[in-house]
């Protein structure tokens, strides 16, 4: 009776998980579904996010346009914004476009920069912790590194705006806010998840197979190098793919660094947008169109993210089969 | 000959309150097999572990007394406790190796496991390292059932082939010593007799120091044996006189089982 009941209980817990995923996922999808009807595809390498084009469907409007030219154009009113802008004929309807491009590329360019900042440094911690230092410091660097994971975001944005961006601007010139600003405060909010979890499980590597290579000959280098990294491959993995997971999605900080502009970074230290930035700002005062667009923006971090570790995953896992 | 002369030798671990070897002399002889028996607890690992300085991997434990070693091509004994660049430790570790209790496969080839201290040892010439391997995996009685898979993982081999792998692996390396820490502990009586066979087969070109537990075993396999208790050497004499003529009543307690 009890263990039908834990059973039960244990198996419905395991279903949640399935049912939230496919719930976010349909949700995101049907919210995003009249921006994928009318940007399809496309979307995704489309560079202009909010500007105003005439309808230009040659087929269906022609009608319509001729019609149009015919009317004569009522006087535009001085206050009219679109009119001051001029470019095109007022009367000729427009649409806004919205496309995706620039928030994706803000978004995997400052994953990079944080990963190609973060890795090396991480290892290097975990490697120190796990195997150079003595006991003492070991628990005390050990410590520091828990606590600096626990620092929330927000704190990163600020810290990282007003005194780590004029740093980055001091040394290699450009925006202080920016990609690589963005990218590099991002790298020291994950380098603690990844250093601590490396750390663990490189102290997993058993006594005794690092023995079997000392006794072979082997350098403290060498068996860090061939026994103790191979060991905690899945551990670095895990640690990597949480990194990867944080990264992508992070808003706070990014928020504050990244600038913010609908704009392809020209260099490293040029501002943009990434996904959760464009969200967070925009959503405010979106209506219509723009609130879906903004929702295909978020379907597509879902996939990112989901695409990003599943690679991850399977392909650094099969590796050593 | 002794290939090895332990000299008063005692070892206390870092932070213990007391020494965990006291003033050990023991003899080990070339092209032989001594085995080091006692009841757990007894300081035959830790003097195992002595012999090739595998305690230093670890800090402030303490050597005192000599642990002579030959150099065979001078003849000269020398104290491998002077041993302190990394360089002299890495030559004493080839020149001593160790197997496990637990088979330790490295997580990488059959080929490359054996490969793993030619490679360390600056050997990078395919030919010399693929003769090498194989003849070091035919001197462990394990080329036959691996030499069609010697580029696949080596944790895939059973645990006995894993141990001759691990012993391969040292043997590759063409040491005078073997030092063997309860080789067979894991392991089934099939397997088990595979390696005391191989251990056996071993001594023309390698002399050999094994701790076991197991009594029949260091009878079966051994020319000398040495009986600790307490971190003392009881008695150390040729094997047969050991099991059949116990000089000391603590020996003869321990083997006839009533204590251990």
């Amino acid at each position: 009776m009890m263990e039908k009941l834990f059973k039960t209980l244990s198996f419905m817990s395991a279903t949640l998980v399935m049912v939230l995923l496919a719930s976010i996922f349909i949700s995101l999808f049907n919210s995003a579904k009249p921006a994928i009807d009318e940007f399809g595809i496309g979307f995704i390498k489309e560079k202009e996010w909010g500007k105003e084009v005439p309808i230009d469907n040659p087929v269906s409007t022609v009608v319509d346009t001729t019609e149009q030219k015919k009317v004569e154009p009522a006087p535009a009113s001085d206050d009219s914004l679109e009119a001051l802008l001029g470019g095109g004929n007022d009367d000729t309807p427009m649409k806004t476009i919205y496309g995706g491009f620039i928030p994706i590329v803000g978004t995997l360019l400052s994953t990079l920069i944080a990963m190609a900042f973060a890795l090396p440094i991480a290892m290097g911690i975990a490697v120190f912790l796990a195997e150079i230092a003595p006991k003492k410091i070991s628990n005390v660097v050990g410590i520091a590194i828990e606590l600096l994971a626990a620092i929330p975001s927000i704190i990163f944005g600020m810290w990282g705006l007003f005194y780590f961006a004029p740093l980055v601007q001091e040394l290699v010139g450009g925006y202080q806010v920016s990609l690589l600003t963005a990218g590099l405060v991002l790298g020291v909010m994950i380098l603690p998840f990844m250093a601590a979890i490396t750390r663990d499980s490189m102290k997993t590597t058993p006594d005794v197979l690092k023995e079997s290579a000392y006794a072979l000959g082997a350098t403290k280098f060498e068996v860090i190098r061939d026994i103790i990294f191979p060991y905690s491959k899945a551990g670095i993995i895990g640690s990597i793919i949480l990194a990867l997971g944080r990264a992508l999605g992070e808003t706070m900080a990014v928020a504050f660094l990244i600038g913010s502009v609908f704009s392809l970074p020209s260099a490293l230290n040029s501002p943009t947008v990434s996904i959760p930035v464009a969200m967070a700002n925009s959503f405010g005062e979106a209506t219509g169109m723009k609130t879906s667009a903004l929702f295909y923006l978020a379907f597509l971090l879902f996939i990112i993210s989901f695409s990003v570790i599943s690679v991850a995953k399977f392909y650094f896992l099969r590796k050593d089969k | 000959m002794p290939i090895m002369s332990v000299e008063d030798f005692s070892f206390t671990y870092a932070a213990a309150p007391a020494r965990s070897l006291n003033s050990i002399n023991l003899p080990i002889k070339k092209n032989s097999i001594t085995s080091l028996i006692g009841p757990s607890g007894c300081g035959k690992s830790t003097l195992l572990r002595s012999l090739n300085r595998m305690h230093d991997l670890y800090t402030n434990n303490e050597y005192e007394g000599r642990l002579m070693l030959l150099n065979e091509t001078t003849l000269e004994m020398e104290n491998i406790l002077d041993i302190k660049k990394e360089n002299e430790f890495i030559q004493l570790r080839q020149r001593v190796g160790m197997i496990f209790q637990k088979p330790t496969p490295f997580p990488m080839s059959i080929f490359d496991n054996v490969a793993y201290g030619l490679r360390l040892s600056g050997i990078k010439n395919k030919t010399e390292l693929k003769d090498r391997v194989e003849d070091a995996l035919k001197g462990s009685a394990l080329f036959g059932e691996v030499s069609d898979r010697l580029n696949k993982s080596a944790m895939g081999l059973s645990g006995g082939q894993q141990q001759r792998l691990c012993i391969a692996r040292a043997v590759a390396l063409k040491p005078e010593l073997l030092l063997f820490d309860e080789p067979t502990s894991a392991l089934d009586p099939i397997s088990t007799a595979a390696i005391e066979e191989l251990i056996v087969e071993l001594k023309k070109d390698v002399s050999v120091a094994i701790v076991t537990h197991n009594m029949q075993q260091a009878s079966r396999i051994s020319d000398y044996t040495a009986f600790m208790y307490l971190g003392d050497l009881i008695e150390y004499g040729e094997t047969e006189q050991i099991f059949l003529n116990p000089r000391e009543k603590k020996t003869e307690d321990y083997i006839t089982g009533r204590f251990g």
